[in-house]
């Protein structure tokens, strides 16, 4: 029940925040935070439930799932509403309604025009997100997949930036586009599933029962791959990411980034590799290396940009080439970082989007070339910016390093020349971070520019994202609590006896786990 | 009492937080009594632990205190736990005691800076950082610990933010040290998969165990961690970001790039020893770089005309004394000579402030003169500095160090006569630099006027040092001069002594013999160009050869140079022309050809009935056509 009220809640935010426009502009914007911040709440609860309960010796969780939501939907084609929520699904669906509130907030003085509306497009983008991290049912995940596409093709499309319109659109097809090969692939399996046991279903504990042959297999979990890959976004298909959040409003900005881009890698984790365990493996050298090209690529082009979105943009292509690097190095040890990344990237460039977004407002400019000095002018905005930065290239102490770590210690262990090699990206991110702050705080004020410091709203937006990557830095291990029973329980899926036999040593990384 | 040892870095992190909060609406004083209280009473905890150690060490001689699990996950663990032995005691007693003295120093020397609270709270973050760098019980602890003092010297060196050339500097020493730090990050990758932990103690076990010397992981994890260290300590080939990093405030330059941060690497190497013993081809490598660093940096230190780059070269070729020891398995030695040159060069550069601040911010040595009388405190602290710096024999502390470290490349386990020779011949040019920069600042004609006088708040510390950098070589008093060394039995625990092996007639006291020598050649030379006969230096400096090679030097050896070739500008370049993303190109160009599509194709929706009739008659023929023939 609790589950589909963290759907409903959202949803039912969305209709009340787009009726409440007409009792003033302040309305859409208050009901969005209540309905966020319930969600926000209910998720909270869970988790200080199970922890309580599993933090008992000898009682463990009964099934794969925490929390459950079954009921029936279209029985003529074997699809459920099933909603699900493990030890993956719960820091995810936490972030989702955090990075809302985020959203909500930096928009509070940048959206004046139709905010009802903006609001419900808002929040309908977190229902998709939150069904989609929720969805134990491959139909309502789909429904969920595409539940997030168009509310987010209007807040680009309506209250983005110059090329708005260019870049929404190309969103849009890189999106459709690749979530048709999806259905596609999801429908051949359901097909194969169904004409193997005589039933019909989209459940997805079922789904991972079936056999298929490595052929079949291969062309599935490409489908599938394809479609997470744009999402993630993995280099050769990150080119909408780009123009999509430079272009987004900030609250775009900051889904964009900290929560669609991690649909891809939920995706990976909960579907690719668990559903076609086989093909993944010997899909695994051609992945962890487009994952390598993808820190260092990312990173270069971060190197070169001087619109201030866009090279936080690129940097998002080169942080999440180490989520692809730890799911497919899939060892309890990478799986764990990439899940932390996904957390920890969510919130320190969710918040670079944010510093970008307050800069813009004030400034009428993200062209970094234009700023410089701005620490002279507001030095708390330069602490929060500088802060942000450094989560990003990775120091010690704060969330992006943890997760990176994981990663690279997992990986290393499945392939040491693939891991080696994205260590460089340790220089790459010191490069771009250092030169974003020197281009944007440092240096001299030439242009004269006077801008004023964060006001009391904007710092207690930065507060929490600032304490919550102190944490996940400096004491992750409540995360990899929650989620190590499912990295767990995921290897065990891909080396069920019946893909053992097929594949023999199926998932590269696992010598490294013992 | 020694479950108080978490305070040691704690509390200047807490003064970190406080000031980095509060810092701008603070008034100076309760700033500065924040900035320089943390530090002392973390001092002060370092001293009352290091008391109660000596009278009664733990068992083992080695205390460790497990906060929490940092990480764990699959087969890997990290914790937050500090450990206690005689080799991080001694770098504790050294960093939060120098720490606090230059704080304190600071208080005076920052006094008029719109960034006051800024500078204490980026000291004391770094305070923090290094305690936990030594106090780290494992490589990953450790780690944060080394970046948390990396990304203070970035601060630091780029506190006057406002010119662009300080920010350069200060990301210049950031990238490269991460080139050297990314190494050693692969380096704990691969030990984490060969041994299992990163847990220091454990890890040295497990690797004594299971790796033969010489064996291909061990070479590879030691050669990994010495990446680490040569980028920290500013040892070749990643020595260029040091000169560079004087752009700083000098209490920073005295406290992180002389004192503390730059022997991180050399704290590493002894700290990880059994690694680099097991692996002898990369501690002879140590020892080579060594070498080849501290001669390359003192010849450039000859030529300088700044006064902090002096010094600058001066600390990367004492460095290379220390890797030297490292090198030949005078582990013992090396860390002598870090406690000893934390304090003479500490002493050196904060005397270097006076002197800039009493010359309003000059700090070229050839515009300076006569202030012997002028600024006495200091000249004599730079008398004393210098002289221990240069290894003025019996009475100094750099005497006794830097003399345990030439004996010990002849006679150590991996030494041999050349760099005997090579690191005499350092001797040599140590002390040719050291009083060229005496003679030139304080001798010589008066010039200029002296603006600020040191206060006590600058006085003291520099006294303090000057006492230590005189008497603090008693600790460890060579065989042939009474055999005295508390050092050497009170970090036998963790340092295995240096097994000496005498080979032919070459004995210890000719080798001290030789090096006063050396010494006192540099004086005298020092003395004969840069008072006597200036016109001699100078008609050498003047003649071709003389320019060559003084630009070559004064340059750094064109490492600067060539990385700006190599590296520096490809990347660039490759990064502004990479701007537009070659990859979405054929995206785009989709995009456009279906644009043109659609603008080809609805020119044919013209509404002319004539059109559509020739494009039906057309169509149709052509399925004709392609029915009858296919």
């Amino acid at each position: 029940m609790i589950l589909l009220l963290l759907v409903l809640v959202p949803l039912a935010g969305a209709v009340l925040a787009w009726l409440a426009e007409r009792l003033g502009a302040a309305w859409p914007r208050i009901v969005s935070l209540a309905a966020l911040a319930a969600g926000l709440g209910l998720t909270a609860a869970v988790w200080i439930d199970q922890a309580s309960r599993t933090s008992l010796p000898g009682v463990a969780a009964p099934g794969p799932w925490l929390v459950e939501y079954d009921a029936a939907w279209l029985p003529s084609i074997g699809a459920r509403f099933h909603l699900a929520m493990d030890g993956l699904s719960l820091p995810l669906v936490g972030l989702t309604f955090f990075l809302g509130l985020a959203g909500v907030i930096a928009s509070w003085t940048e959206i004046r025009e139709r905010v009802g509306f903006f609001h419900f497009n808002l929040l309908a983008v977190l229902a998709g997100v939150t069904v989609v991290f929720l969805a134990a049912d491959l139909f309502l995940f789909y429904f969920g997949w595409e539940l997030m596409l168009v509310p987010m093709y209007f807040l680009i499309a309506i209250w983005g930036h110059e090329r708005r319109i260019h870049a929404a659109v190309k969103f849009f097809l890189f999106t459709q586009i690749s979530g048709l090969l999806m259905l596609v692939a999801l429908l051949a399996l359901y097909l194969a599933h169904g004409a193997q046991t005589g039933l019909y279903t989209f459940a997805y504990e079922d789904l991972l029962r079936t056999v298929l042959t490595p052929g079949t297999e291969r062309w599935l979990m490409l489908g599938f791959f394809i479609a997470f890959a744009v999402k993630l976004p993995v280099f050769p298909f990150h080119t909408w990411l780009p123009d999509a959040h430079t272009q987004a409003p900030t609250a775009g900005s900051v889904i964009l980034a900290g929560l669609l881009l991690k649909t891809g890698g939920y995706g990976l984790i909960r579907f690719v590799v668990p559903l076609f365990p086989g093909a993944a493996a010997s899909f695994a050298p051609v992945a962890m290396t487009l994952a390598v090209v993808g820190i260092l690529y990312g990173a270069l082009l971060a190197l070169g940009q001087t619109d201030l979105k866009r090279l936080v943009a690129y940097t998002s292509v080169s942080h999440l080439g180490f989520v692809l690097l730890g799911v497919f190095a899939w060892n309890t040890l990478a799986l764990q970082g990439a899940v932390l990344q996904m957390l920890a990237h969510g919130l320190s460039t969710g918040a670079l989007f944010i510093v970008a977004g307050l800069l813009q407002e004030r400034m009428h400019t993200r062209d970094i070339e234009r700023m410089g000095g701005l620490w002279s002018v507001a030095p708390r905005l330069g602490g929060v910016g500088l802060f942000f930065a450094l989560a990003s290239l990775g120091l010690p102490g704060l969330g992006d390093f943890a997760a990176e770590f994981l990663v690279l210690v997992g990986s290393f262990q499945a392939s040491a020349v693939a891991a080696s090699i994205a260590a460089i990206g340790m220089v790459a991110s010191a490069l771009y971070s250092l030169r974003l702050v020197q281009r944007t705080f440092q240096g001299t004020n030439a242009n004269g520019w006077r801008i004023p410091d964060l006001v009391p709203r904007e710092a207690l937006l930065f507060a929490p994202m600032l304490a919550l990557l102190v944490w996940l830095g400096l004491y992750p291990q409540p995360v990899l609590d929650t989620f190590r029973p499912v990295a767990e329980r995921l290897q065990q899926v891909t080396t069920l006896p019946a893909n053992a036999e097929k594949h023999p040593g199926a998932a590269p990384g696992r010598q490294g786990d013992r | 009492m020694y479950d108080l040892l978490w305070l040691v870095p704690a509390l200047p992190a807490l003064g970190f937080v406080l000031l980095a909060l509060a810092g701008p609406r603070l008034p100076r004083a309760a700033a500065a009594v924040v900035g320089v209280g943390s530090v002392g009473a973390s001092a002060a905890v370092t001293l009352g632990l290091a008391a109660i150690f000596l009278a009664s060490p733990p068992p083992d001689h080695a205390f460790t205190q497990r906060l929490w699990t940092w990480m764990a996950a699959g087969n890997f663990q990290a914790d937050f736990a500090l450990r206690l032995d005689p080799l991080s005691l001694l770098m504790l007693v050294v960093i939060t005691f120098v720490g606090f003295l230059i704080h304190l120093y600071s208080v005076e020397f920052m006094r008029d800076d719109d960034g006051f609270a800024r500078f204490f709270a980026y000291m004391n973050l770094f305070v923090a950082s290094m305690a936990t760098l030594v106090l780290g019980a494992n490589l990953l602890l450790l780690y944060l610990g080394w970046e948390g003092v990396g990304l203070c010297s970035y601060l630091l060196i780029g506190f006057w933010y406002k010119d662009p050339a300080n920010g350069r500097a200060g990301r210049k020493a950031f990238v490269v040290t991460r080139v050297g730090d990314t190494a050693m990050a692969i380096g704990l990758l691969l030990l984490v998969r060969e041994l299992g932990t990163l847990d220091i103690a454990e890890l040295l076990r497990r690797a004594a165990a299971t790796w033969e010397p010489g064996s291909t992981m061990a070479v590879a994890a030691a050669a990994l961690l010495l990446g680490g260290a040569l980028g920290k300590s500013a040892q070749l080939p990643l020595q260029v970001w040091l000169p560079d990093a004087m752009a700083g405030p000098t209490p920073t330059s005295a406290l992180i790039h002389a004192a503390t941060m730059v022997t991180a690497g050399v704290y590493l190497i002894a700290r990880t020893h059994v690694l680099f013993e097991l692996a002898p081809a990369v501690q002879l490598s140590v020892a080579f770089i060594g070498v080849a660093t501290l001669l390359l940096a003192g010849c450039s230190a000859l030529v300088q005309r700044d006064i902090k780059r002096v010094l600058a070269y001066s600390t990367i070729s004492q460095i290379g004394y220390m890797f030297l020891a490292l090198g030949v398995g005078a582990w013992t030695a090396a860390m002598f000579h870090f406690m000893t040159h934390a304090f003479f060069k500490a002493l050196l550069f904060l005397a270097a402030g006076i002197v800039i601040e009493a010359l309003h911010h000059e700090h070229d040595i050839f515009r300076m003169g006569g202030l012997r009388q002028r600024l006495p405190i200091a000249f004599w602290a730079f008398a004393a500095g210098g002289a221990a710096l240069a290894g003025l024999p019996l009475v100094t502390s750099g005497f006794y160090s830097k003399d345990a470290i030439v004996w010990a490349a002849y006679a150590g386990p991996l030494g041999n006569g050349a760099f005997w020779a090579l690191a005499a011949l350092g001797v040599l040019v140590t002390s040719l630099y050291t009083f060229r920069l005496i003679f030139l600042v304080f001798f010589g004609e008066p010039r200029g006027e002296i603006g600020h006088r040191p206060g006590w708040a600058m006085s003291v510390p520099v006294i303090i040092l000057a006492v230590l950098s005189v008497v603090a070589g008693f600790v460890s008093v060579p065989q042939t001069l009474g055999g005295f060394h508390p050092l050497d039995d009170f970090l036998a625990p963790v340092l295995p002594a240096t097994g000496h092996h005498e080979r032919g007639g070459f004995t210890e006291a000719a080798s001290q013999v030789l090096t006063a020598l050396a010494f006192g050649t540099g004086l005298v030379a020092a003395w004969m160009l840069f008072l006597r006969r200036r016109d001699v230096a100078a008609r050498i400096a003047a003649s071709p050869l003389g320019q060559a090679v003084g630009r070559l030097w004064r340059e750094g050896w064109g490492f600067d140079w060539l990385y700006e070739r190599v590296l520096v500008r490809p990347i660039v370049a490759l990064a502004s022309a990479g701007r537009g993303d070659l990859v979405d190109l054929p995206f785009e160009a989709a995009g456009r050809a279906a644009f043109a599509l659609h603008v080809a194709a609805s020119a044919t929706q013209t509404g002319r009935l004539r059109w559509y009739a020739a494009g039906l008659a057309g169509g149709s023929l052509a399925a004709v056509a392609i029915a009858l023939f296919l």
